[in-house]
């Protein structure tokens, strides 16, 4: 009988150990910090026999989706990872890869954009990708990190969903750092006893019955095309759900695409993406034990956007300040944007924007005591005066 | 009826996954004519081809290969293909080509 076992890794090795237990048949990835340690260590598993699977070194991300790309179209299994700048030079074919409906699992150890050039952690290079057509999930710790990868490829094979999937931790907070991982406990890792069966592709380039694939597509049907796209990017919310169920029920670990934490008599709420909402819980019992009914919803799938499921998490909430690490210039945080359009047509809170945390900027405890004091400010006042606000820039 | 035509009668929720055409050796249908702003039309005064040793100058320019030669020296346009690039006018040494606005 498999056991599972505790491991204490950083986020990076549990998404290589993850990635490694999925079996790809193809892993083409170019190095970047801080996701470096990914595909060091399945280049390592590779080169000792421990994983079969063909690693490409490619000499640029372009050619690492690229690679992924053919790779995925004849029907294998496919792997990279990537950050910040690989993430904007490869951003031509991750589009390309979503639109020919060809399942890649990505990981993205979430790091800002230049410039300035930077190396730590926000969502910036994520949120460039935001209209890409890629499944886009954000984990809070490196267990969730490690869940992620392998729901990840039953989630982009599934064929109602056969889209790729984009699986982001947090450059360096979750990345770097070493947490207790509970590996999973595999008697048959040929299909991860059943959870994962081999990849039967929806379509693939094969000699004994030629499809034409990566065509031009004119006025007459490129609207068509894209719209069965979108049909099956916003019906994947499903299959992700259902994935979700089964590995909870296998394994005991539920992840739901929108978590309210203490959110039954809150009055005020943050809306938190990625490892900052490991913060604004601590921040939520402190400010719970002082009396303060503070409450908060993580969101761990942002594409598809979960509309319904963050609109019930909401509850009763009387003011929510919507979390965005990263900033869409001349207009709000992305999260917030979506937020407020779920929000059109309802009574419902008053919603604001807070910019966090950019290039690495700490996320403190202190950093939410000051949202749920602003959020409480607003909800006195029954209105917002500033809809965007930076929290923790010097000088505001 | 050409897989075009067949796809044109679909809407999106019947036409392949993925922008795909789900059979081989399609493009031959694909009648690039249509693109074509400007068609080509024989010099009323000068039939093409009038020279008795056809000098084929513009069956041999024609980038879409729309020249046909239905007799050693009887030339036709393919209109299927014709972009109406008008190359074949310009180089006639005998201007026996004109183009005229679709």
């Amino acid at each position: 009988m498999a056991k599972a076992k505790v491991l204490g890794m950083m986020g990076d090795f549990a998404v290589a150990e993850a990635a490694k237990l999925c079996n790809p048949d193809v892993i083409a990835a170019y190095p970047i910090t801080p996701q470096t340690i990914i595909v060091e260590r399945l280049a390592e598993f590779v080169a000792d026999g421990e994983l079969d699977c063909d690693y490409i070194c490619v000499e640029s991300e372009h050619s690492a989706m690229s690679a992924c790309y053919g790779a995925s179209a004849v029907g294998a299994r496919v792997y990279t990872a990537t950050a910040s700048q690989g993430l904007a030079l490869m951003i031509e074919i991750v589009y390309i890869t979503a639109s020919a409906r060809f399942p890649v699992v990505m990981t993205i150890a979430n790091r800002a954009l230049s410039g300035p050039i930077n190396i730590h952690c926000d969502h910036s290079d994520a949120m460039l990708a935001r209209d890409s057509g890629w499944i886009q999930v954000f984990a809070e710790d490196c267990q969730e990190a490690y869940d992620s990868t392998i729901q990840a490829f039953r989630i982009a094979e599934d064929k109602r969903v056969s889209l790729p999937v984009m699986n982001c931790l947090d450059g360096f907070v979750l990345s770097h750092s070493i947490e207790p991982v509970t590996t999973l406990p595999i008697e048959d890792e040929e299909t991860l006893d059943g959870f994962l069966p081999v990849r039967d592709p929806l379509y693939k380039l094969d000699v004994d019955a030629p499809i034409a694939q990566g065509l031009l597509a004119l006025p007459e049907f490129y609207m068509e095309i894209k719209r069965g796209q979108q049909e099956a990017h916003l019906k994947s919310i499903d299959v992700i759900k259902e994935v979700i169920q089964d590995f909870g029920d296998r394994w005991g670990r539920y992840w739901p695409v929108v978590e309210p934490y203490q959110m039954d008599d809150a009055e005020v709420a943050v809306v938190t993406i990625g490892s900052s909402t490991g913060t604004g819980r601590a921040a939520v019992d402190e400010l719970r034990a002082e009396g303060k009914k503070v409450g908060l919803v993580k969101l761990r799938c942002f594409r598809p956007f979960p509309v319904k499921d963050i609109q019930a998490g909401l509850k009763n909430a009387g003011a929510v300040g919507v979390c965005d690490r990263s900033v869409s210039f001349g207009s709000t945080g992305p999260v917030y944007a979506d937020m407020a359009g779920a929000m059109v047509g309802r009574s419902g809170p008053i919603v604001k924007n807070f910019i966090i945390g950019l290039g690495g900027k700490d996320i403190t405890i202190d950093t939410f005591r000051t949202m749920y004091d602003n959020l409480y400010a607003d909800l006195a006042k029954g209105e917002v005066e500033e809809p965007v606000e930076w929290i923790g820039v010097r000088g505001e | 009826m050409t897989i075009q035509d067949e796809y044109r009668k679909k809407g999106w929720k019947d036409l392949p996954p993925g922008g795909i055409v789900d059979r081989p050796a399609t493009a031959r249908d694909y009648k690039t004519g249509t693109w074509r702003a400007f068609r080509p039309i024989r010099n009323k005064d000068k039939k093409i081809c009038q020279n008795p040793e056809a000098c084929l100058v513009c069956w041999i320019l024609c980038p879409d290969a729309a020249i046909i030669r239905v007799e050693p020296n009887e030339l036709e346009f393919d209109m299927d293909y014709c972009k109406g690039c008008g190359v074949c006018a310009l180089e006639c040494p005998l201007k026996a080509i004109e183009m005229e606005q679709e």
